[in-house]
């Protein structure tokens, strides 16, 4: 099968508004006779549900928390981008795309970044009129602040709680349609299957995690907005939840899957400290704009550190190596995430690492401190010498920037980063990768669309932050509610799909056999013992730097833990109740499918880009290599039966409006 | 550390229930509450045993899935910080600790310590938006200046993370902390104004339909609140309620 991407023609500035003027149309009235399904009420989902509702369609919307509020996407700390350049720093929508398509590493869709960047300004139009109490200055008017990879200040945020704030209006907008009876929503409930009939999606089958009931849903059309795979690394920083089971399932029956090896690695979060850990928590990017970030530049001292003979304080200023400013001049500490991670990795193999372990940097906010603390200072009249004073008030700043991730840090840590610095290292943060989607954001199966971060389009190699949450909400509020349209335009006759059709009786029948063999199958381990050990391989060797050998090795012991997870795993309980363990061996089998296919991915990647760092591929610097010429595409993936059989697409990147140029920061 | 755990379990909504003990080894202090208890379900699965259900997700303190009430208070013993951040080395070597769910009418006991709060999304579903429509076509955001002060309590009050310690945690199991910060986001903002009277109307109608009991401010809510949200927005509630019920 050919991939279309279904890119408009005409100039990038036109695209999306000549797209829309020629789209076809559903009537309102008949917009009440088509059913729609979301899975996901994430900011993606979540906005979809609202719109589509508002619209006037019927929606039916799954999420498996007890609260569709209870998304992942409250937990995004730092902001969202929008290119409204209120700050008259030079910011456009030219600027918010070409800063994503380079950030990207030139591996994103142009024609759909650059219709990110045209909607972006509306979103926060749209946020505010709903009520997200966005960050303000005291005229009144919305404050920014900016973020990695960009020299602009073009992101909006709510204290270091913008996801939550964002999800919260989203959420409030579905409360709207909820209560008008234009959204069914289904709380806890799991989405386990899609169904097709004629090569079309045309329902689900979910399990309600309640009572285990698996229940029949049939629509018109259905989207996914499932969010990201992360956890396929075991640790990250995604709520324990977060899970592939519907992008990988709507995979398993013809949705191609692209670039599953696109994986952020976040540079700032905290450190591993054990074994007993269960996930890893972010410290939002954001810190970067105020805390400097170092190493000591002698061995002794690190290794003084390491063993508790020395403090970060101990060490004078030019003790200390602050190796993004030394290494990357413009952009300092402010540079992408892929390239400040790489480089604290760099750092802390070398031996220069500040915790225990040896796999932490300091994130040292003394200076920011003081300099606010001065500017107070003299604002107030006081003196500018005295430094408790300066600290007192430098503190009080930084508390009312980043309170809430200073208390966070605090509680898991035990040491009080105000005074003393944060320590800390990357963590497998968002994927990129996802099932590949057009331009309507439709996968390879006609009607199954995808949204947020469970597509892959808009981010290629390495996504810029604050602009998942853009993502999102662009998506769902202003992309899809136009784009779907168009598909079920020829769909208003067709009345409601009984739930009785042999496709249903059939994936339904897939279900419940899966679900009975994990309940029946008596092994010997824990569901959380395999995904342990996926885990370790995936970070060990497809994690922050990947080598053939590596990956080769990989792909076998991937598949081999696979088979003895079928065989050996243990899910107590039963089926037909509330059961945790059987919810979490359903998105594990599903994460060691994937997990393979995230290797076979990395391992055809001759090239470095972005989150994807091949060590065979790095310039003399140390910084990644990419090769155009080859590798300038998608990869996007078909199912054959096992992620070993996989088969290939390419979906050729042509840049015509942004020249590709070797990404540098320096 | 060892511990000895005195949790409550319930095979579903059904059943009766009760407390049973658990010895526990081998915990260190930097592990947090949750993972406390993944090592107990841990060994309860290798045993052959059914490990013991409990709700969370984001375990970073924002999404506020996780619950339990821990030796009698909401969230433990830990001040400001839900259940996923709680920390064991808040407690002794040899304690021994009672983990029960959160108990209120209004929250009906699913499995274990999982309890069903979709009566919060309801009180939601009857008022808590403002009524715009989704389709971007709005003013600019800049058109209506907010004054920081506003905006920031608005933004304080919006920080409540819907976990229900209020409710477990007041003698008369009331909603009215929740409810009140709800209403209070709206009502500092002037996009939501133009129907705060209805608002606030239809949510505190639909609180009493839920079963949630009175308020009569012992303030017991306010102390256990994971997010410090203040007394001040019941107070806000009130005020809003009275002026909605005259011009009503
Ligand atoms: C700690 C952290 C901080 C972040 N900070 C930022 C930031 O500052 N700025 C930024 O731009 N981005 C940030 N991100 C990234 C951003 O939060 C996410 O990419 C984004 O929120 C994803 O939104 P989503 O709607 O696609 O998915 P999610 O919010 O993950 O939602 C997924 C939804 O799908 C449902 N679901 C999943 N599978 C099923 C199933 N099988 N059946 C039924 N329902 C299902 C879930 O219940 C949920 O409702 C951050 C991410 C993390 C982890
Ligand atoms: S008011 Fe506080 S305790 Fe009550 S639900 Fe909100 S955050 Fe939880
Ligand atoms: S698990 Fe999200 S608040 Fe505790």
């Amino acid at each position: 099968m050919a991939l279309d991407s279904k890119i408009p023609n005409g100039p990038i500035a036109d695209k999306w508004t000549n797209y829309k003027d020629h789209i076809n149309l559903v009537n309102p009235a008949n917009k009440r006779n088509l059913d729609i399904i979301v899975v996901g009420t994430g900011l993606a989902g979540g906005s979809a549900a609202a719109t589509l509702a508002e619209l006037g369609y019927n929606v039916k919307a799954f999420c498996f928390q007890d609260s569709p509020r209870r998304a992942h996407s409250i937990a995004a700390q730092g902001g969202i981008n929008a290119a409204k350049n209120y700050k008259g720093d030079g910011d456009s929508v030219y600027r918010l795309f070409y800063d994503t398509v380079k950030g990207g590493d030139y591996r994103a869709r142009e024609a759909n970044v650059h219709r990110l960047a045209e909607v972006s300004a509306n979103i926060i139009d749209q946020c505010v009129a709903q009520g997200v109490p966005l960050a303000r200055e005291y005229g009144g008017l919305l404050d920014n602040r900016s973020f990695g990879g960009t020299l602009v200040s073009r992101t909006f945020y709510a204290q270091g709680q913008t996801g939550q704030q964002l999800l919260l209006g989203a959420y409030s907008a579905m409360n709207r349609q909820i209560g008008r009876g234009k959204i069914k929503m289904y709380n806890r409930h799991e989405m386990l299957d899609i169904v097709i009939v004629n090569g079309k999606a045309r329902g689900i089958i979910a399990r309600n995690l309640i009572t285990g009931e698996i229940e029949r849903h049939s629509a018109h059309a259905v989207v996914i907005g499932s969010g990201g795979y992360g956890n396929v690394f075991f640790l990250s920083t995604n709520a324990m939840g977060s899970n592939a089971t519907a992008a990988w399932k709507i995979h398993k029956k013809g949705a191609f899957f692209a670039n599953p090896c696109y994986t952020q690695i976040h540079p700032t979060c905290i450190p591993v400290s054990g074994d007993h850990q269960s996930k890893l928590t972010l410290m939002s990017e954001s810190l970067r704009n105020d805390g400097r970030i170092w190493v000591p530049k002698k061995l002794e001292d690190a290794q003084a550190i390491r063993e508790g003979k020395k403090k970060a304080i101990d060490l004078s200023e030019d003790e200390r190596d602050y190796f993004l400013e030394r290494r990357y001049p413009a952009f300092g500490n402010l540079v992408p995430r892929d390239v400040a991670s790489r480089a604290a990795k760099e750092r802390c193999d070398a031996g220069f690492g500040v915790n225990k372990t040896g796999e932490a940097v300091y994130l040292d906010f003394a200076a920011a401190i003081e300099r606010y603390g001065k500017e107070a200072a003299h604002v107030k009249g006081l003196n500018e010498n005295d430094k408790a004073l300066v600290t007192k008030l430098g503190t009080d700043i930084v508390k009312s920037k980043y309170g809430n991730l200073f208390q966070m840090y605090l509680k898991i840590v035990d040491e009080d980063p105000y005074v003393t610095p944060m320590m800390i290292y990357p963590a497998v943060h968002y994927t990129m990768g996802g099932t590949w989607v057009d331009y309507n954001l439709m996968t390879t199966i006609p009607g199954c669309f995808s949204i947020g971060e469970s597509n892959f389009s808009d981010h290629g190699a390495n996504r810029l932050g604050a602009s998942a949450l853009m993502q999102g909400l662009a998506d769902g509020y202003f992309v899809l509610p136009y784009t779907i349209g168009d598909y079920l335009a020829p769909d208003i006759k067709m009345g409601p799909i009984s739930t009785d059709l042999p496709e249903f009786i059939e994936a339904e029948k897939a279900v419940v056999d899966q679900i009975n063999k994990f309940i029946n199958n008596n092994g010997k381990h824990s569901v959380d013992y395999f995904h342990k050990k996926l885990g370790k391989i995936m970070w060990n060797k497809v994690g922050m730097a990947r080598n053939a050998k590596g990956l080769t090795e990989a792909i076998e012991e991937i598949a081999a833990l696979r088979e003895e997870f079928y065989k050996d795993v243990k899910v107590p309980g039963s089926a037909n109740e509330f059961n945790q363990e059987l919810e979490k061996a359903t998105r594990v089998a599903d994460f060691l499918e994937l997990g393979e296919l995230f290797a076979k991915d990395a391992l055809h990647r001759n090239e470095s880009c972005g989150g994807h760092f091949r060590e065979e591929y790095q310039t003399e610097e140390g910084e990644a290599l990419r090769d155009d010429d080859n590798f300038a595409y998608v990869a996007a993936w078909e199912y054959k039966g096992k992620p070993s059989d996989a088969v290939l697409h390419k979906e050729p990147l042509n840049y015509e409006n942004i020249k590709l140029v070797q990404r540098s920061y320096k | 550390m060892k511990l000895t755990l005195k949790i409550w379990r319930q095979k579903n909504a059904q059943d009766k229930g009760g407390i049973v003990e658990y010895p526990i080894d081998g915990i260190e202090p930097d592990m947090s509450f949750l993972e406390m208890l993944d090592v107990l379900n841990e060994e309860l699965i290798n045993k052959g045993e059914e490990p013991v259900a409990f709700d969370h997700d984001c375990r970073e303190g924002i999404c506020g899935m996780c619950s339990l009430f821990i030796n009698g208070e909401a969230h433990g013993p830990d001040r400001g910080v839900t259940t996923c951040q709680l920390h064991m080395r808040m407690f002794k070597d040899g304690d021994t600790i009672f983990i029960e769910p959160f108990r209120a009418k209004a929250f009906p006991v699913i499995k274990d310590l999982v309890v069903d709060r979709s009566s919060f999304d309801r009180i939601q579903h009857a008022g808590g938006f403002i009524s715009v429509n989704t389709s971007g076509n709005t003013i600019d955001a800049n058109a209506i200046p907010v004054p920081k002060d506003d905006a920031d309590k608005s933004f304080d009050a919006a920080a409540c993370i819907g976990c229900g310690a209020c409710v477990a945690t007041c003698k008369n199991s009331s909603a009215m902390l929740f409810v009140s910060a709800k209403v209070s986001q709206y009502a500092l903002l002037p996009q939501g104004k133009v129907e705060a009277t209805d608002r606030v109307l239809n949510m505190v109608h639909q609180m009493d339909l839920e079963g949630f009991g009175n308020c009569t401010n012992t303030g017991a809510c306010e102390v256990e609140c994971p997010k410090g949200i203040s007394l001040e927005n019941i107070a806000r509630m009130n005020r809003e309620y009275l002026a909605a019920s005259l011009k009503g």
